[in-house]
């Protein structure tokens, strides 16, 4: 298949590249041929940093049930972490109850 | 058995705008004259899979090149600057055109030339194929194999790709083979009937094949779209239509 899709993500981390650790700047995540992982079509996620040379990436090629599971499970650890963080006392109630 | 030998080698063009961009080339050894072919690399970038066939044409008695049509990426593996690459949101077509050009300018001034060259390109090359044999009058021949996005939604239209290849039909200069698996999606059959029937309608030389069992990219011998069947069928279709056209 030879799409066009591609979603750019603005990041703020760091990923480990063949060059070291390195700041990122963006996620390209596309549908198409993948390098090596032995499938006709890939998810790609491309972690890069837009002002270093093409070697400095964190790349994966996944197949559509593993981008999915990986989708769901991102989903819960983001849901995990907002209602961890809702659910512990503002320091004004902590105040008031002092 | 007659000797046989080669030369194959990097070069520098001044490719789109004079940026110089480099290009693997390979022909038979000897005076010649040879007919050329210029490949223009796919998606997964100007990788061992183009230095290969650039060769093999060479093989066959044809002074073929391949451009580096993300040679602004910089330097790195392949896969690496076409990640880089695709990133960016892939080359320009008028860019890729230049590059191009610059490619079969240099191969037809040759004096080892005989002046005829036929474009070949894989997946998003084949695409390129058939912009640059419709935007130019160079090409004697033009090789599409499982070129996606020839026909393209309105939508998907940009500053980088401002025209579907379907609609330069009416400009296409030059005889077009075409080499589909019939599970492929992008191009789908559908489409590659609706780039046929535009090619009839505008009176176009062509001869379109369409394989069974086979999807996207069935020549790659390294991956598991490979079809060796329809790829050794492939080959055949693609060197008597190139002796037909292009000598």
């Amino acid at each position: 298949m030879c799409t066009s899709i591609l979603e750019l993500v603005a990041c703020k981390g760091s990923g480990k590249s063949p060059e070291g650790w390195v700041n990122l700047t963006h996620a390209a995540i596309s549908y198409d041929h993948p390098h090596h992982a032995m499938l006709n079509d890939a998810v790609t996620i491309d972690f890069v940093n837009k002002g270093l040379g093409a070697g400095t990436r964190v790349g994966v090629e996944l197949d559509l049930k593993s981008a999915k599971a990986l989708h769901k499970a991102l989903e819960k650890v983001i849901k995990d972490v907002e209602d961890d963080v809702k659910s512990r006392p503002r320091s004004n109630d902590i105040m008031k109850a002092a | 058995m007659s000797y046989e030998s080669m030369i194959a080698e990097m070069i520098i063009l001044d490719g789109h705008n004079n940026d110089p961009i480099q290009a693997y080339t390979a022909r038979p050894m000897g005076p010649g004259p040879f007919p050329g072919i210029v490949l223009i690399h796919h998606l997964p970038g100007w990788d061992e899979w183009y230095r290969e066939t650039t060769r093999k044409f060479a093989h066959h008695g044809y002074a073929a090149i391949s451009p580096n049509l993300y040679e602004r990426a910089g330097e790195g593996s392949a896969e690496d600057v076409a990640a880089k690459v695709r990133a960016e949101g892939g080359v320009s077509d008028a860019q890729m055109v230049g590059d191009v050009d610059a490619a079969m300018d240099w191969l037809k001034s040759q004096q080892f030339s005989t002046g005829k060259a036929a474009v070949f390109g894989t997946c998003s090359g084949g695409r390129h194929a058939v912009i640059y044999c419709s935007k130019t009058e160079k090409a004697d021949a033009c090789l599409d194999l499982w070129g996606g996005r020839v026909v393209m939604a309105e939508e998907d239209l940009n500053e980088k790709l401002p025209q579907a290849p379907i609609d330069m039909t009416a400009d296409l200069n030059c005889p077009i083979l075409g080499l589909f698996g019939n599970e492929d999606q992008a191009p789908s059959a559908e489409q590659v009937d609706q780039h046929e029937k535009k090619l009839q309608e505008h009176g176009k030389t062509y001869e379109f094949h369409r394989y069974d069992g086979a999807g996207h990219g069935f020549f790659y011998y390294n991956r598991p779209l490979h079809r060796v069947e329809q790829c050794n069928d492939g080959w055949e279709k693609l060197f008597a239509f190139v002796k037909k056209y292009v000598g």
